[in-house]
């Protein structure tokens, strides 16, 4: 039986649960800064495991099921690992009208994934956007958070394909 | 920071300008960083020297406006604009900073795009760099605050802003100077000011641009709407997809606050107003209030039932202003200017200035700013330019998830409130869509009732279960399978979701269905009875062989 | 911010055109209650707080535009309340119709069957058919709880079982993720509730629960009644105790 009251340690022994701890130390631990602790665990670590979801739910004593009930309502939350790169391509109206579903459907096609979905070689996640705010660029796509203008299903595929697998990101990164 | 010594931040750094006469203003808005200006501005820097101007001389600003012709580039020498700018043309560019004659591509200035634009709100966008507060102040900024804390009564601000006839921004444009006063009036104690900038309408981002391009001026109208109602602490609510306009809104606060013209005792009068970022995490239904303050308080983003309304029962149950970020930004020019200067704009109920973002199939996407009460007509056709390429003009869509399809027939329906409620639309937060011959009005409503189904929060019954239905309904339709009675039940769902669901997005969320049944009918009843999609996007068409999504 | 009724002021309103007098901390519901109107409702339940989410309270109040709940609008002086007019039945039966159509709802094989509040609604409202387009998805049984079954396709998110959980019980064992259609009651971290940590079993959930989603293992069709007079019954001694 889990001790429910004791305070728990971070889930790992890894360093970044120190950024983790200083988002919680900035809202003084109170249950009300939930949504902030996970924005802090997701930027750090990609994504809201299990380990990290009863982390945050025991530091901050806010009810398991509480935790998890915000974690799945917000859409940028992810429960999942993501892949390498994330390729979000916008759906919001003003893409939408200019064709991005066409987009969604090519990059489908051609890496076999669904929206939501990774690739086995965890190279890249699709993921879907309603509105990244450049509608007059329509339609776009964001490819690790750039912003791609005007594209058509060759072009966005053809970045795509070109992404670097693992070593050279981390490179890239440095 | 007292009067003079803001004075003198203003003349210090407007000198600074004039021994800057060869200065570049970069956009650096959303939509010429997507097409590198922000590379743009690092070559430029990197090159300065050799091109006979300093790195400070390389000003990095906010949105222009015309964001189809990014990236556009502003010298201060001539004035001119220079738009599809490239990283090569950086060397032609600081040419052109000295006067010198270049082969750049203008921007013509004079034309209405330009012309007719009225800004307020965007006075500053595209000339500030938004990251310094004495470019802010040298525009006049904060001199209002002064000049309010020090010499006039809460109520009097209250007045002036009820006579200015401003409305709120977000959507339902209830009078602004109302809602201050009932929170004036309520009782209890902290109060809060919210600022609601998780701007989700989907083809929209003018909050966005305000926020990231003068983050200051929604800080000092805040601060007045703070004082006005009595408040102490106040938030602004950022959606997670504008990590930009929080970094901008981050230094922003810290700049002012090391100014004093936000923490404690603002500039010596005695009032204390303090301001904290909120970061959303993907969720449309967080823009509606009591949804925000829900997730605010760290829940999931659930409305509640008003009332009681926040300006009773908000933040932990203390009264609680929340405007939209262009209505705050609007505040600080009204209190400066007067509100008859104010009110001197506009038509009927709607007074001021609107921002709209001008999308879809136009020559002249972006942002513009216009006097309320202008035609659909002159915005679609004079500021936008027309349709892009062959196009024909079918339908523009204002007010996003909750408004409507306005037809060519209805295109001289000046822009307001009132007018375009008339119409089964609404105005919307400034999302305008405009289409051509090439979308089907089916494949757009069932676009957005799967937009809000997937928005819907889940809570009340009829938004939930509804939305899907609808949106099962209109799949139906879209691929050939309805019958006349399918029309007829989607007539009455829109009905009952409308005047039972729980919230905003319940309730509004059959407008465009409506509008596409009250001024499309022909093209919907084109899919049921004769199965064909005149525009030839729907799945129907697809089966006869026809061009898929065009 | 409810006031108590030390300082609650005695108002006058009428319901369906006949007067009467309620106290201002008083919801429409209670006035209609203490008349013999009775109003129907699944997500409100006394002893609990409300959220006014199931919308078949709805009542036409005079001046307003749209119908409003009445489990959470609370009397004013002068009010006009009508209950029951055709278009509100209309849109009861069609709030019925979406919640029959939403899960799986096979009343033949349900433990609840002759016990179950939706039912009970469907034929008072005068429900007949579903005529929309069944959503139902296919949900797995949670049996994994020795003494408790859930049954998400008769689940309505009526969150009955999540507020008595917290409210009363006061282990929030239970929350809903998700949101819109896919919005589901769950345990904890979304695992199977017998794993649960934070369940007490009181098996409070299952009693208020107004549907055959929440029901004790070992019973079959139409065997599972519902006890609730707890409800009331904690509140009032708690509030003696105070
Ligand atoms: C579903 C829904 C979404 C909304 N989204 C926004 C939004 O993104 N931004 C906004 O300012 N207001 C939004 N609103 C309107 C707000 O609820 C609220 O009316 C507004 O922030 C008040 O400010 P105003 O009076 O300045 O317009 C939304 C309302 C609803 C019902
Ligand atoms: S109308 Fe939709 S979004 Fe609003 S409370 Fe109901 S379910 Fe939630
Ligand atoms: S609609 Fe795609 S960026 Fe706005
Ligand atoms: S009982 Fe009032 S809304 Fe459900």
């Amino acid at each position: 039986m889990r001790d429910l009251l004791a305070v728990p340690p971070p889930p790992t022994e890894d360093k970044r649960w120190r950024i983790v701890e200083a988002a919680m130390r900035r809202g003084a631990y109170s249950p009300n800064c939930l949504i902030e602790t996970l924005h802090a665990v997701q930027e750090t670590f990609g994504c809201l495991d299990e380990a990290s979801l009863r982390f945050c739910a025991g530091r901050l004593r806010v009810p398991l099921s509480k935790v998890y009930g915000v974690a799945t309502f917000y859409h940028h939350f992810q429960l999942k690992p993501q892949g390498r790169h994330t390729c979000v391509v916008c759906l919001g109206t003003a893409c939408y009208i200019r064709n991005s579903p066409r987009l969604l459907k090519a990059v489908t096609q051609e890496f076999g994934i669904e929206e939501g979905q990774t690739t086995e070689d965890k190279n890249l996640s699709l993921l879907t956007a309603r509105c990244v705010g450049a509608c007059s660029l329509a339609p776009v796509a964001l490819l690790d958070g750039q912003t791609l203008p005007g594209q058509t299903p060759e072009s966005l595929i053809e970045r795509l394909k070109a992404l670097p697998a693992e070593e050279t990101k981390r490179e890239a990164e440095k | 920071m007292n009067r003079e010594e803001l004075e003198e931040m203003a003349r210090t750094e407007r000198e600074a300008c004039s021994r800057r006469p060869r200065c570049i203003r970069v956009c650096t808005g959303t939509g010429c960083i997507s097409a590198q200006s922000d590379r743009l501005a690092a070559a430029l820097r990197e090159r300065a020297a050799a091109g006979g101007i300093t790195p400070d001389d390389v000003l990095e600003v906010g949105c222009m406006g015309l964001c189809a012709c990014g990236p556009l580039v502003q010298t201060e020498c001539s004035g001119n604009v220079y738009q599809n700018v490239r990283i090569e043309d950086a060397d032609e560019l600081l040419k052109a900073a000295q006067g010198e004659e270049t082969s750049l591509q203008r921007c013509n200035t004079g034309m209405p795009f330009f012309t007719r634009q009225k800004k307020i709100v965007l006075e500053n966008a595209g000339r500030i760099d938004p990251e310094r507060i004495e470019s802010y102040v040298s525009n006049q900024g904060y001199h209002a605050l002064l000049d309010v804390l020090h010499n006039l009564r809460p109520a009097q601000v209250i007045e002036i802003i009820t006579a200015s006839g401003l409305r709120g921004r977000g959507g339902a444009g209830y009078p602004t100077g109302l809602k201050w006063a009932t929170v004036a009036k309520a009782a209890g104690t902290p109060k809060y000011v919210i600022c609601n900038g998780d701007e989700g309408d989907p083809g929209a981002f003018m909050d966005r641009s305000v926020m990231e391009d003068d983050p200051h001026r929604v800080l000092e109208g805040m601060t007045l709407g703070a004082w006005a109602v009595g408040a102490s602490q106040g938030i602004v609510y950022v959606r997670a997809e504008y990590p930009r306009a929080l970094k901008r809104l981050k230094t922003a606060i810290s700049r002012a606050e090391r100014h004093n013209l936000l923490g404690t005792n603002i500039a010596g009068s005695g009032f204390s107003f303090s301001i904290e970022l909120r970061v959303g995490a993907g969720a449309f239904v967080c823009g509606e209030e009591t949804a925000l303050i829900a997730s605010i308080q760290g829940g999931r983003g659930t409305p509640r039932p008003r009332p009681p309304y926040p300006a009773q029962a908000g933040l932990w149950n203390c009264p609680t202003l929340i405007n939209n970020v262009e209505t705050w930004a609007s505040v600080p020019a009204i209190l400066r200017s007067g509100s008859e200067w104010y009110a001197s704009m506009g038509v009927g109920k709607s007074r001021g200035t609107k921002v709209f973002c001008l999308t879809g199939a136009v020559c002249n996407t972006g942002l513009i700013e216009v006097e309320i009460g202008k035609t659909l007509r002159e915005i679609v056709f004079d500021i936008g330019g027309g349709i892009r390429g062959s196009g024909t003009f079918k339908a523009v869509q204002t007010g996003g998830p909750s408004g409507g399809c306005i037809p060519e027939e209805l295109l001289d329906t000046p822009v307001d409130y009132e007018s375009l409620r008339s119409l089964g639309s609404i105005m919307g937060s400034g999302g305008m869509i405009v289409m051509d011959q090439h979308s089907c009005m089916v494949d757009v409503a069932r676009y957005f009732m799967e937009f809000c189904k997937s928005e819907s929060c889940g809570k009340c019954i009829p938004c939930r279960a509804g939305t899907a239905e609808m949106a099962l309904l209109l799949r139906k339709i879209a691929e050939g399978l309805a019958d006349a009675a399918d029309v007829q039940r989607l007539e009455r769902l829109c009905e009952m979701v409308q005047e039972t669901s729980l919230c905003g997005l319940g309730q509004s969320a059959p407008n465009p269905v409506r509008s596409t049944l009250r001024y499309f009918r022909d093209e919907v009843m084109a899919h049921v009875l004769e199965k064909r999609c005149p525009a030839g996007v729907c799945p129907i068409t697809r089966q006869k062989g026809e061009p898929t999504h065009a | 911010m409810p006031e108590s009724s030390i300082t609650a002021e005695v108002v006058t309103l009428a319901i369906n055109g006949r007067e009467t007098g309620a106290r201002t901390n008083e919801t429409i519901m209670d006035a209609a209650a203490e008349m013999g109107i009775a109003l129907p409702a699944l997500c409100h339940i006394s002893g609990l707080s409300d959220v006014g989410s199931c919308r078949l309270c709805m009542v036409e109040i005079e001046g307003n535009p749209r119908p409003q709940p009445a489990c959470v609008t609370r009397v004013q002086e002068g009010m006009q309340v009508r209950t029951h007019t055709p278009k509100l039945q209309q849109y009861r039966r069609e709030i019925l119709e979406m919640l029959f159509a939403e899960r799986n709802h096979v009343c033949a094989v349900c433990v609840s069957n002759g016990n179950c509040d939706l039912q009970d609604l469907a034929v008072e409202c005068g429900m007949q058919c579903v005529s929309l387009p069944y959503l139902s998805p296919q949900l797995a049984l949670d049996a994994s709880h020795p003494r408790f079954v859930l049954d998400p396709n008769r689940c309505i998110l009526c969150t009955r079982c999540v507020r008595v959980c917290d409210e009363i019980e006061g282990a929030h064992t239970w929350d809903v993720s998700g949101r819109g259609v896919d919005a589901r009651v769950v345990t904890d971290l979304g695992a199977p509730w017998g794993e649960s940590d934070t369940c007490t079993g009181c098996g409070k959930c299952v009693h208020v629960c107004p549907t055959g989603a929440l029901f004790e293992k070992g019973v079959s069709v139409a065997e599972m009644k519902k006890r609730r007079q707890f409800l009331p019954y904690l509140t009032v001694m708690r509030e003696v105790r105070k």
